[in-house]
């Protein structure tokens, strides 16, 4: 067991080190830097550049130095919590991410809790009603989540309570609340605007836990232990969620991991559309103005924080089945 | 009496082939055969935009500036049905008071809807010359079924077009995957040792990323200035590359069982070289599932090049894609005043449907077991 963590998590860094090359890599893809893009659009407006000037920036960004010193810079100041500065926004990248991530986690978290709360119960339902209009209904409206991407469901939404209630879902907070500081009130009225981004982000999940839950289910239900179970006279309900739901609910467990990449892939794209203060809209940005340390930064912390999280998912894994045992294998 | 040299049912049965057995299957499953009938429906439409859309996509109409879509009339004034559908002319007003730009049926016009009418030229697959559309209307008359955008162009041609474009980006990318999947799976399963250690260390490393940030981040590193093709290239490449994992994983799955298996053994035996076993034994062997898993990934290359375009990312105009059409419908005070924007949005639905039900069906189907 110990063995197996200690494997895992050497692992874990090995991931983790490789996303932040790749990371670095793809912002270092597009022809010229920030500083170059950023001298075309001043001569377009017919203003001088000062040459002096930009050598000096280029040294200060350390955009004059060979790429593998410019990762290596990177990497070490970030060991030392130092992510770079955004050239676009003129601020550490470090205290831009931390204005936004707690949001990003939150909801992310929120939606994760969203999709096992609403996908188990339905799933368990359509099992233990199979070919009932409850089940078809829920295999309907299941496929039809799976088919709309969450950009257009956030599209869709905002329209539809645009035109029939008049209100615009947009962004996450109030307007009184968006430059005050972290405050209970401002908390309980982030909680207000949750629901339409974590449906949008989470319906897709759900939709396809329902589908797994409710064949790992009938699978389980098939059994001969739940026959002899009930044949000895064992109650329905708690035959149900005492064998064959712990047993249907493993394989849940174990999509965590690709269930977080999936969330925080939604959540980009959903948070763009829907204007929330997340990283989403801020790596938008940052890959339009070329602004590499934030982009890189943001595109490394997502990687991490799944990984972390599929890491995570594994110990619970382990923790709730007590038959997987890692320790000997093959 | 059954006649000599027929052969019944049960007999065809028995004598049919794997993929004849399959077909049955799948024709069973009804969602399945009307998600292939409707995909059947989409690319017809999109091999032929330029037949099936009556205007130019890039002509103006500057005088139908969001314009609605208009409705084809099967019944007359006095409610009796005709054979020839007609379209209403269209008048315009503008309140005196909001500026705003409204269109009316004009009901003393009528223009009936004639069909295979000379309309704009254009070359069919940049090949034929021709201006022979399916139908379209005698001028002043317009036919505007999805209506018009802010340029004043027609979008039920442009959502068309947009339909070549979006549908067959799952098809190159698909087959991309094929290739790269089938060759790293390939390797993976059938050496294995250390190329599958790394190979599957990079499966698990790219599903470990959450895509669309990737995404964002590759095409955003496509230069700016690239041509229309270029681009389009760029997408797809960028889409199947983050995409061949799951493949690969099938492909390493299925080799490491078949590889083991005595047909392997004899064709290894007899002196065929592994290319030649791989390709000629033990793919077929398993094509079926990878047909199944390739059809499953075409709806998330689809939905990939649609998110990228909504965003600016992907396809930029002048391409058009249902990712650039929908770019358009970003902003929600625009679409709530003209909905038919959302067009493209209802095609996506439809066709991610389609293959998601065609791929289950594939799937029943190509199970021995079920």
């Amino acid at each position: 067991m110990l063995s197996y963590l200690i494997r895992r998590f050497v692992y874990m860094f090995i991931i983790l080190w490789v996303l932040s090359v790749v990371s670095f890599t793809i912002i270092q893809l597009p022809p010229g830097d920030f500083l170059s893009s950023y001298v075309i659009r001043l001569a377009r407006s017919g203003q001088a550049v000062d040459r002096a000037q930009l050598a000096s920036l280029r040294k200060r960004y350390g955009l004059d130095l060979p790429i593998y010193a410019q990762y290596f810079k990177w990497m070490w100041n970030m060991l030392h919590g130092d992510l770079g500065r955004s050239f676009q926004l003129n601020k550490p990248v470090s205290k831009l991410i931390a204005e936004r991530l707690p949001v990003t986690i939150i909801l992310s978290l929120f939606t994760l809790v969203f999709i096992y709360a609403v996908a188990i119960p339905i799933g368990i339902y359509s099992a233990t009603h199979q070919y009932s209009v409850g089940d078809y209904t829920s295999t309907v409206v299941g496929f039809v989540g799976l088919a709309t991407p969450n950009f257009l469901l956030a599209l869709i939404l905002m329209f539809l309570f645009f035109e029939y209630f008049d209100l615009s879902v947009g962004g996450l907070f109030s307007p009184e609340y968006i430059w005050a500081p972290w405050s209970i009130g401002k908390f309980i009225d982030m909680l207000k605007h949750l629901p339409i981004p974590i449906i949008v982000i989470g319906t897709a999940g759900t939709a396809g836990l329902i589908r797994v839950m409710r064949g790992c289910l009938l699978d389980e239900l098939r059994k001969q232990y739940v026959i002899t179970a009930r044949a000895k006279g064992v109650e329905e309900r708690t035959l149900l969620f005492k064998y064959p739901v712990r047993m249907a609910i493993n394989p849940i467990v174990s999509t965590i991991g690709w269930m977080l990449p999936a969330i925080f892939s939604g959540e980009t794209i959903t948070a763009i559309v829907l204007s929330l203060p997340t990283t989403g809209p801020l790596l938008f940005s940052a890959l339009m103005a070329e602004d590499m340390f934030l982009a890189a930064s943001i595109l490394m912390i997502l990687g991490f924080l799944t990984v972390i999280g599929t890491f995570l998912s594994d110990i619970l894994l382990i923790w709730i089945d007590p038959r997987i045992r890692y320790e000997k294998r093959g | 009496m059954k006649k000599k040299g027929e052969i019944s049912a049960e007999e065809k049965y028995y004598i049919a082939s794997q993929w004849q057995l399959m077909w049955r299957k799948f024709r069973k499953h009804k969602l399945a055969v009307v998600g292939g009938g409707i995909l059947t429906i989409f690319y017809i439409l999109a091999i032929f935009c330029e037949f099936f859309s009556p205007y130019d996509i890039y002509k103006r109409y500057p005088d139908y500036i969001y314009m609605p879509p208009q409705r084809i009339r099967f019944f007359d004034g006095k409610g009796v049905f005709r054979l020839r559908p007609y379209v209403y002319g269209i008048k315009q007003e503008t309140d005196p008071i909001t500026w705003e730009t409204k269109f009316t049926e004009d009901k003393t016009n009528k223009y009936p809807i004639y069909f295979f009418v000379h309309g704009d030229e254009y070359k069919l697959w940049n090949l034929f010359p021709t201006d022979i559309h399916l139908f379209g209307v005698e001028k002043p008359g317009t036919i505007f079924l999805f209506g018009t955008e802010d340029m004043g162009r027609d979008l039920f041609s442009r959502n068309l077009y947009a339909a070549r474009i979006s549908l067959s980006v799952g098809l190159v990318g698909v087959a991309l995957i094929f290739i790269i999947g089938i060759i790293l799976g390939g390797i993976s399963g059938y050496y294995g040792g250390v190329s599958d250690m790394i190979i599957q260390r990079v499966i698990e490393f790219l599903i470990s990323i959450p895509t669309i940030p990737l995404w964002m981040a590759l095409a955003a590193a496509l230069p700016k200035d690239w041509p229309m093709i270029k681009v389009y290239f760029g997408i797809t490449v960028i889409l199947s590359l983050v995409g061949w994992g799951g493949l690969a994983r099938v492909v390493r799955g299925k080799l490491l069982e078949l590889r083991e298996e005595d047909f392997a053994m004899a064709a290894k035996i007899s002196g065929a070289n592994e290319g030649r076993v791989i390709t000629r034994h033990l793919l077929p062997s398993f094509l079926s599932y990878l047909i199944v898993s390739l059809t499953l990934s075409i709806p998330g290359m689809i939905l990939g090049e649609t998110a990228l375009s909504f965003l600016g990312l992907g396809l930029r105009p002048p391409a058009v894609s249902w990712g650039v059409l929908l770019h358009k419908a970003q902003n929600i005070r625009t679409v709530a005043l003209y909905p038919w924007l959302f067009f493209p949005a209802l095609f996506v639905i439809i066709t991610v449907l389609a293959f998601n039900f065609l791929g289950d069906g594939l799937r029943d189907a190509a199970d021995p077991y079920k």
